[in-house]
């Protein structure tokens, strides 16, 4: 984004897809700047692989021009090919080969000639840290691992422009971690990163732009604050013991919204102190009993909330959560 | 680089891959290549002495009782043999392409700019391979039983060359068969009729002791020719026309199931 003057990585105008009555997606456009980190937010189901499918050139769209790389994508798919490198949502490495072989598959397919295939394969299989599994077949290895072999197997032939579908989906909190410092470590070498992601809390910590695609449309566009912005305020969520505590809170406040499931109500606002008391008093004196009380300040799950009108969400960790107990 | 060599460098490095697959998994090409083994022993030791009394006195010439039935019959089997290894070493080819159709590999493949057709032509030359050696070993075997080939160095040529072709087509079919299966269950089961068809051949019995439809559809399927000019150019015994069939009928299922596959390649559902 900081060179406005180079052609876009990613850009993609009014593309649609359909899977026969199923509209996925319904005419979305965006671009992706050179070296930045582009990610696409949206929940199960949503059409984030659909849209890498299209623009890796697995699957064709129905409608709509997609240049990756400055080739167009039914022109020049083969030029397309060339200039990415995918990992996709599910697995893609070969389990009957070593985690070595696997690489010098990728060496040799990419034409880089096979002493310096050798070389990136090693070099790969160290920065992954799978030199000590290196020559054990990949069906021996843990998810975490053939998680990193997967991604280790696209950055072979140093791809300009990546595709990540879901690249933490199912890693434990520490593989994701090292997941976002290699991607980190990528943008920072001039890396244009693609990655889709169900969790809000990924897309903020690695994304210059975030696009939020439900129901087949990008709801919004913009970068984790500006996102954020749209969104008034944070919220107060009450916990109470019991359905009839429950209805009479709800009747004596203004909740924004009530899960009597869960026995809690969420009120708007949150970050204002004497208010919140003064709300505690009230419900003191009335001799209703609050078991819990959560604090969001605005986050990106209530701008997803706000944009979708439907929280289904993986219930992922909201570091801006503070949890406090009433008496 | 050109297109060409981009193919041909392709292609090799997926039959490495194929051929790696095969040393660390050896055990589909022990039974692809043993199950033919055993047929032939069955055929001849339990089934050789009867048959081949019965096989008239073209089969049986000079012969008597059911040693000399016996090897009359291991002359007369050896071809069917032959074409059935082939349908065996084929079965293991669609088991594996469908295993790599619904493994996530083949999909990175697609993504990557590598010539179209190389993943699939790995395959085939890796089945070639295995076609190769499960031939060489049923052929071994059938020897030191006490077959006795009368072919001269033309009659070899043209043997090693009909049983490649035949390979070659029934290969390609199987790579097509395992792209349309959804499953490697399924593609292990397709593949069987061709197991069978050298049954109703000219693969264990001659076609003229079968009753009426059976022997109509005996003498017309395409492996009847195949194992008639086989068996010709081995032992000796005249096939007419049959060796102008058996290439006609190869190059056209060849043909046809390569145009198949590919097309079932190029828009194969990547889920
Ligand atoms: N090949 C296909 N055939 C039919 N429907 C499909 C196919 N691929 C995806 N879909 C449907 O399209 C929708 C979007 O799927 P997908 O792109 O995988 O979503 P996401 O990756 O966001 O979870 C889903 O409803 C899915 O069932
Ligand atoms: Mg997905």
């Amino acid at each position: 984004m900081t060179n406005s003057h180079s052609p876009a990585a990613i850009r993609v105008t009014g593309l649609r897809k359909s899977f026969g009555q199923q509209v996925v997606l319904d005419g979305i456009d965006f671009e992706v700047a050179r070296g930045t980190v582009f990610s696409l937010l949206g929940p199960n189901g949503a059409g984030k692989t659909t849209t890498v499918q299209i623009l890796s050139t697995l699957i064709p769209a129905d409608a709509g021009q997609v240049q990756v790389g400055g080739h167009d994508l039914s022109g020049e798919p083969d030029a397309v090919r060339a200039a990415i490198g995918v990992t996709g949502q599910f697995s893609a490495v070969d389990k009957f080969l070593t985690g070595e072989e696997n690489l010098v598959l990728m060496a040799d397919l990419r034409h880089i000639g096979r002493r310096q295939g050798r070389r990136r394969a090693a070099e790969l299989l160290e920065q992954f840290d799978l030199a000590d599994a290196a020559r054990k077949p990949v069906a021996l290895y843990s998810g975490g691992m053939q998680r990193r072999l997967d991604l280790a197997m696209t950055l072979v032939g140093d791809p300009r422009i990546i595709f990540l579908d879901e690249p933490t989906a199912g890693l434990d909190p520490r593989s994701r971690r090292t997941m976002w410092q290699i991607v980190g470590s990528l943008v920072a070498s001039g890396v244009t990163i693609f990655l889709t992601t169900q969790y809000l809390a990924e897309a903020d910590e690695l994304a210059d732009r975030i696009a939020v695609l439900d129901h087949g449309t990008l709801v919004a566009q913009g970068t984790a604050a500006e996102l954020k912005r749209l969104v008034p305020g944070g919220h107060v969520s009450l916990q109470f013991g019991d359905a009839t505590v429950l209805a009479r809170a709800a009747q004596m406040l203004q909740p924004t919204s009530r899960d009597d499931d869960a026995l809690t109500l969420q009120l708007p606002g949150g970050g204002d102190v004497r208010s919140l008391r003064s709300m505690l008093d009230g419900l003191d004196q009335a001799g209703i009993e609050v078991d819990g009380l959560t604090l969001h300040t605005p986050d990106l799950d209530d701008v997803f909330l706000a944009l979708t009108g439907h929280p289904d969400v993986p219930q992922e960790t909201r570091p801006q959560t503070q949890e406090a107990n009433a008496r | 680089m050109n297109a060409i060599a981009y193919t041909v460098s392709d292609s090799a490095t997926m039959l490495r891959r194929q051929l790696r697959h095969m040393l660390r998994y050896p055990s589909l090409t022990v039974i692809v290549v043993g199950m033919p083994i055993v047929f032939l022993l069955l055929f001849v030791y339990v089934l050789g002495g009867t048959m081949g009394s019965g096989l008239g006195p073209s089969g049986a010439a000079g012969a008597s009782g059911a040693a000399g039935g016996r090897s009359a019959y291991l002359e007369y089997v050896v071809p069917g043999m032959l074409v059935m290894t082939i349908a065996a070493v084929v079965q293991g080819t669609a088991i594996s392409v469908a295993m790599d159709m619904t493994g996530g590999i083949v999909a990175r493949f697609r993504t990557m700019s590598i010539s179209r057709a190389s993943v699939l032509t790995g395959h085939v030359l890796g089945s070639m391979v295995q076609a190769a050696l499960a031939i060489a070993l049923v052929l071994g075997v059938a020897v030191l039983i006490g077959f006795r080939p009368t072919a001269g160095p033309v009659e070899w040529l043209g043997v090693i060359g009909l049983l490649a072709l035949a390979s070659f087509a029934l290969i390609w079919l199987c790579v097509a068969l395992g792209m349309v299966t959804d499953s490697v269950e399924t593609a292990s089961n397709i593949p069987m009729p061709l197991i069978l068809l050298p049954f109703v051949g000219s693969g264990v019995v001659p076609t003229d002791s079968m009753p009426g439809p059976l022997r109509l559809f005996a003498e017309y399927q395409p492996f009847t020719p195949i194992i008639e000019t086989l068996r010709g150019l081995l032992t000796g015994t005249s096939f007419g026309n049959d060796g102008i069939l058996a290439v006609a009928w190869c190059a056209l299922v060849a043909v046809a199931s390569y145009v198949w596959a590919m097309r079932l390649y190029e828009r194969h559902s990547v889920h």
